[in-house]
């Protein structure tokens, strides 16, 4: 079977243009798995298998005119079912909208500004660069600042743009400062010099801003000494673990809970009180489906006395993606314009007939995608969204004190 | 069609503005500067006009606060010449910055010069009608697009009035237009285009003499606003100031 995997999404474009020979470019069958699989399929004008039969037919110039190019929020169910192995989240929906970009078609307006906020400020949300440390304010625990004392460390945490300044995700940091500093570990963090890492596909298909991510990320990570690099955000942990080595940029990388996950007979001794509740897990798509990572965030929560893990009927590999990522975070209005659904409700849907108190997540977009999502269901109170180190903090009085 | 441009970088709202220790001024050390919301409008209403009916787009800027950043997207978007004009110091206020724009744009000989109707950080009046008296030159001001006219020699406007009555005016070139919005908001250029500009982009140095004028003004005290007796100041967590902000709309009869 010819495996199409490729670093560079231009190789794919120009295989998919070059066609007249009778012999499909990708060793696309046209089997439709992965319109099927599409979350948003049904709202696009052209979902992945459209996309590449009107690509192979000459009609590139319609697909990168077409909404539905900015519609996929990048959960990899097509590229992972793909029979033919075409990476078409992964590499190919990025290169399309570079190449749509090049040809001066605008990105939807929310995304643009989110683009520009990343390039002007380094991070999603258009903050200072001077406020990136914020989270820290009365934090009970020492947070090592390298970029003011350069200092050997094992763990180098990339805290992430959300955490970093949005006041929900600040929270989760804070909590993961005082889990580190509880585990006896020496860390640090990138303070005010700390950038976006720049997603997993290579900034939704802004090439050129991923590049210059990883350069001036490059720059600031070689002059700092540490064992590993411990990302907050699962989409951090595939960009650095699979498209920096492209760029010649390599660390050994961790997301949080693997790195947590390998620790548990440490964190065991730190265990103060049960958390009584029945928990459901979402897999994010990207440690998830994407990397495998399934069992790391499971037996996080199953550490925690009390704690009922109940799985939803989509899980694991079938997730159903939050709709946030591939730049989906700020694409909400434009797909809902489309014609298509916020996956965030239909996750929470999912979650509530489980008849979970808690819906745990570990990835920092889905916080505030799904807390959203429960107040338009109607089910706060009894629905609570928590990142596994929220629930991980209660269960060892590690949470915020006022909480 | 010959364009000119101006760019301006302003203080950066997102960083908290200081004030230095005189008292009368902005701590520019610590602020952060970005494009003039306002140029930004000129350039694509100029790059629009190019992509309309050909024009050679010239950017005029001030070597200030960043710019080069701006510069190479504007040359990315399709900026066509560049001109730097190399400053001893701070910019100018307004009427002397227009005279040296003037100088610098006089010897384009340009048909049109766009430039920004307003900036936050404008003292003594706005640059826009500044530099038309300067090069005595017509202008107009608070325009919302440009488009080609019919009629060789003239341009079309569309300008705003207050209460956002709209007119469409024929103006005769050469001509100072002071830009509000251009006809589609500031285009978004690919970082992979910036960065080949970076590469390849000259800047033209400028430099200009002006005789120097007596400032109009001068500022005496600069402070924060402060709160007034008819302002109620929030105070408490954030669920007791939701609480607050409940109650008040709910007084007022905005909310049921």
């Amino acid at each position: 079977m010819a495996t199409v995997q490729t670093s560079k999404g231009a190789d794919l474009l120009e295989r998919l243009g070059k066609n007249g020979d009778g012999k499909p470019p990708l060793g696309c069958m046209q089997c439709g798995l992965c319109a099927a699989s599409c979350p948003l399929g049904q709202a696009m004008e052209f979902p992945p298998r459209k996309l590449i039969l009107q690509a192979e037919s000459g009609n590139l110039e319609k697909v990168l005119a077409s909404p539905s190019l900015w519609m996929c929020v990048a959960c990899y169910a097509c590229s992972k079912r793909c029979p033919r192995g075409i990476e078409l989240a992964d590499v190919l929906w990025p290169a399309l909208r570079d190449a749509a970009m090049q040809q001066g078609i605008q990105p939807p307006a929310e995304l643009q500004e989110t683009f520009q906020n990343i390039f002007k400020y380094g991070n999603t949300l258009g903050r200072s660069p001077r406020q990136r440390m914020d989270w820290t304010k009365d934090l009970d625990v020492r947070v090592l600042d390298l970029s003011k004392e350069t200092r050997p460390v094992e763990v180098l945490l990339l805290v992430g743009c959300y955490p970093s300044y949005y006041p929900r995700n600040q929270v989760v940091a804070r909590a993961f400062a005082r889990l580190l500093t509880q585990l006896g570990i020496t860390w640090g963090v990138l303070g005010a010099q700390e950038k976006a890492i720049g997603e997993c596909d290579r900034m939704f298909g802004e090439e050129g801003l991923f590049e210059t991510l990883v350069e001036a990320n490059r720059k600031l990570l070689d002059k700092q000494d540490f064992r590993k690099l411990v990302v907050l955000d699962p989409h951090a942990f595939r960009a650095l673990q699979k498209y920096y080595p492209r760029f010649g940029v390599w660390y050994p990388v961790q997301h949080y809970t693997t790195f947590l996950a390998e620790r548990l007979e440490q964190l065991k001794p730190l265990i103060a009180k049960p958390v009584e509740a029945a928990v459901t897990y979402h897999d994010n798509c990207c440690a998830g489906r994407r990397c495998g990572y399934f069992d790391p965030p499971r037996n996080l929560l199953q550490l925690v006395p009390g704690v009922k893990l109940v799985e939803m009927a989509c899980n694991r590999d079938n997730a159903l993606c939050c709709g946030g990522g591939g730049g989906g975070m700020w694409l909400d209005a434009h797909i809902v314009a489309q014609g298509g659904q916020r996956l965030s409700d239909q996750r929470v849907a999912q979650a509530a007939e489980t008849g979970a108190e808690i819906l745990a997540v570990s990835c920092p977009y889905e916080l505030a995608r799904f807390e959203d999502a429960v107040k338009v269901a109607g089910l706060e109170g009894r629905l609570k969204v928590r990142d596994i180190i929220e629930v991980l903090a209660e269960c060892m009085d590690l949470g915020e004190r006022n909480a | 069609m010959n364009i000119a441009v101006v760019i301006r970088q302003v203080p950066d709202l997102i960083e908290p503005l200081e004030i230095d220790a005189s008292g009368s001024a902005l701590d520019l050390d610590s602020a952060s500067f970005i494009v003039n919301e306002s140029d930004d409008h000129a350039l694509e209403q100029a790059i629009l006009l190019k992509e309309a009916g050909g024009a050679t787009v010239n950017v005029v800027a001030l070597d200030f606060g960043n710019v080069d950043d701006t510069l190479y997207a504007a040359s990315a978007k399709g900026a066509d010449r560049i001109f730097k004009i190399p400053l001893d110091g701070l910019p100018p206020p307004p009427r002397a910055a227009a005279a040296l724009f003037a100088e610098a744009i006089k010897p384009l000989q340009a048909d049109l010069v766009l430039v920004g109707v307003q900036a936050h950080d404008e003292l003594d009046g706005g640059v826009s009608p500044f530099l038309a008296a300067a090069m005595n030159l017509p202008y107009v001001g608070v325009i919302r697009g440009v488009k080609a006219a019919s009629e060789p020699g003239t341009i079309s406007v569309c300008k705003e009035f207050p209460g956002a009555v709209m007119a469409r005016l024929k103006v005769k070139l050469p001509a100072v237009l002071g830009i509000l919005g251009a006809e589609q908001p500031p285009r978004y250029v690919p970082v992979s285009r910036i960065r080949a500009a970076m590469k390849s982009t000259q800047f033209e140095e400028r430099s200009v003499a002006t005789s120097p004028s007596e400032p109009l003004l001068s500022v005496c005290r600069l402070y924060p606003p402060a709160s007034g007796s008819r302002a109620e100041m929030l105070s408490g967590s954030e669920t007791e100031v939701a609480a607050r902000i409940a109650e008040i709309l709910a007084q007022k009869g905005m909310v049921k």
